[in-house]
């Protein structure tokens, strides 16, 4: 036993763990090349900083400063030694809810994204690895999701729906995720022509290990990829649904924050403090994610990393 | 929306066969399937008012209907007190007449003031769709063709930027620096409205006066829409550069802008006129946020009016509308696609 080891120079390992090993070496080679991307690393440095902001809100602003009750700066104040980032309307301090409105911005992004993530990635894997009636209802119905204009179906069903921070979740993942079901798709019709699934077919693989072991490991990076792209996207609508007032009014967001600072006129009367921060935030986290996005694209995908 | 989008998505909507058909049943083809699509959106915007959890006369009422006879009057002047068959019957037929209802604000049958508040619409993203995709597919050539240069460099990251902002936002900050003026520049620009009250807008003195008022909102889509072309552009015409057959251009001995024009840039013009079509669908729904930023009495502000009141029927015959105009571009992009790529048309 032990001497065809000592004559190769390695330890036995299962086949499980031998799958393991060479997941973690390709994680591994593919955080290699993304460091060597100079706009995914900026990216990625603004994301760890916004998530550890809204991690930390609780230590950097206490709580209290959202209350509208017991707030006691002075009126859209300027920005000052004791309020850096100036008061809005009731006296808050900007910068208290610039930093717990990134909260509500970024949890309404990832969780949208999931929910979008899941429809997308289930209904693109089987459109695409069934044929037959199964894969044409499927990319029927993907078809048509497609041309729903979002923003007028966000509005109807917020009117019919009424307004909270769940509905607009749901609002924002069930119209994103068509796009991913077709990038899917075309994936798992590529992979499941490939020998090794052909492979596993003759020797009687069923269908659903066909797809949940060979398919989608498959599948995943570019999930994955699009996945940050499809925060970016949620994050802005998010931000677009709550200045047009369709948000749950009673969380700050920088959405919110937003459209408070158009009703009480902050462009006319120049209080720039409480327009500028919440919309500079906005681009800085939707940046960090495409710029994110688009990296690992090109780490996951050869065709686009040759061409650069 | 589109950056997501890989362009070869567009164009792989169809089962992959290798037998190829004519234009003729490929047109017949996809406007069937445009066709399906208008039914699939009757069928949402029917149950999305009317099925949906919660009772209508609850929550489009807003709490203002609080006894049991004000609820009745409120189902029956909506027929919301049918059979749900007969409702939607009733629903098709009206549709298929042009009758979309008569709006609870204004007393006025919708489809009047669709198409009255439609042309403010156009004219604004129709303007800026033209220019932005001109000047966005020029800024993705020379960029892609120069990659990696310092032209390249500024043109993508300031396309970057610009797609990562919301462009109400945008519209914004060009209203507090050009049109409210900032610090000691003066405002330049009206700060919105489509023209001033006591001007007919169909004199000379109108139509100069109505394009002052577009310059900063046109500018401000102009901006938004510009970053999607010109990176889709980018991408596309990178695609193209490793072909051989822009090796053979250039050993038959052309000139560089030659074999750039006629032959990579024809190329990677057509996931980019695909994105270009489809995005037209959008335009009713990408004007919603600039139209409330600057007061223009377009069909987007029409819908968050109608929103705020709430005016149900306008709400419906907007999204109507809203997805028509998608459906429609859809279908133009496919044909337009499929006639300028025959090896789509599997």
């Amino acid at each position: 036993m032990t001497t065809t080891n000592e004559s190769t120079g390695t330890v036995p390992v299962s086949a499980r763990r031998l799958t393991r090993q060479r997941r973690v070496a390709a994680w591994k080679r593919g955080w290699a090349q993304f460091r060597t991307h100079r706009s995914g690393m900026v990216g990625l440095g603004i994301l760890v900083f916004f998530v550890l902001v809204a991690l930390l809100a609780p230590i950097l602003a206490s709580s209290q400063g959202l209350d509208v009750t017991t707030a006691n700066g002075p009126v859209l104040g300027a920005p000052s030694g004791h309020y850096l980032l100036g008061t809005d309307e009731n006296g808050r301090s900007v910068l208290t809810l610039l930093i717990w409105g990134s909260r509500i911005s970024l949890f309404v992004g990832l969780l949208a994204t999931l929910i979008s993530m899941v429809i997308g990635t289930l209904l693109g894997l089987v459109s695409g690895y069934f044929g037959g009636w199964i894969g044409r209802i499927t990319f029927r119905l993907t078809e048509w999701f497609l041309v729903i204009p979002f923003l007028p179906l966000a509005i109807v069903l917020a009117s019919v729906l009424g307004r909270s921070l769940f509905n607009i979740v749901l609002v924002i993942g069930v119209t994103s995720w068509p796009g991913t079901a077709l990038l899917i798709r075309s994936q798992t019709l590529s992979i499941k022509e490939r020998a090794y699934v052909e492979r596993a077919e003759a020797i009687g693989a069923g269908r659903w290990h066909q797809i949940g072991k060979h398919v989608l490991p498959n599948v995943m990076p570019m999930v994955f990829a699009n996945t940050t792209l499809t925060v970016a996207i949620a994050i802005l609508s998010e931000t677009t649904l709550s200045f047009l007032g369709l948000g749950d009014p009673t969380r700050t967001s920088w959405g919110s924050m937003l459209d408070s600072a158009f009703e009480i006129g902050s462009i006319t009367t120049g209080s720039w403090w409480y327009i500028v921060p919440p919309g500079v935030c906005v681009v800085l986290v939707v940046l960090a994610f495409t710029l994110i996005g688009q990296a690992l694209e090109e780490v996951l995908n050869p065709r686009l990393r040759a061409r650069s | 929306m589109s950056l997501v989008a890989d362009p070869g998505l567009v164009s792989e909507s169809e089962d992959v066969q290798t037998r190829t058909r004519g234009y003729a049943s490929y047109l017949g083809l996809k406007v069937l399937g445009a066709i399906g699509s208008l039914m699939f959106m009757l069928v949402v915007n029917f149950f999305l008012f009317r099925v949906l959890p919660g009772d209508p006369a609850r929550t489009l009422g807003r709490g203002r209907l609080t006894t049991d006879a004000q609820k009745a009057a409120f189902n029956k002047a909506y027929g919301l007190n049918q059979p749900l068959p007969e409702q939607f019957w009733t629903f098709l037929k009206n549709t298929a007449h042009g009758d979309l209802g008569i709006s609870i604000q204004y007393r006025v049958p919708v489809s009047h003031l669709i198409w009255e508040r439609l042309w403010p619409t156009v004219l604004l993203v129709g303007t800026s769709t033209i220019l932005a995709t001109v000047i966005g597919v020029y800024l993705g050539i020379r960029g892609a063709w120069k990659r990696g240069g310092r032209f390249d460099k500024i043109s993508t990251s300031l396309s970057l930027t610009l797609y990562s902002m919301p462009e109400w936002w945008l519209g914004l900050m060009l209203i507090a620096g050009l049109g409210v003026g900032f610090w000691f520049v003066p405002g330049i620009f009206p700060t919105g409205g489509l023209h001033s009250p006591d001007v007919n807008p169909s004199s000379l003195h109108g139509i100069l006066d109505t394009t002052w008022h577009l310059v900063l909102p046109v500018t401000t889509l102009t901006l938004a829409y510009l970053a999607d072309y010109s990176l889709i552009m980018r991408s596309s015409l990178l695609d193209e550069l490793g072909e051989d057959y822009l090796l053979t251009a250039r050993a038959k001995g052309l000139r560089d802008v030659q074999v750039r024009n006629r032959h990579a840039v024809r190329n990677a013009m057509l996931p980019t006129t695909t994105i270009i079509a489809l995005n037209i669908g959008f335009v009713v729904s990408g004007a919603i946020t600039v139209e409330t930023v600057f007061s223009i009495p377009g069909l987007g502000l029409l819908s968050i009016d109608a929103l705020q009141a709430p005016d149900f029927w306008v709400l419906q015959g907007f999204f109507l509308v809203a997805s028509a105009g998608v459906i429609l571009a859809n279908l133009v992009a496919n044909l337009i696609y499929g006639w300028l790529d025959p090896r789509v048309r599997t």
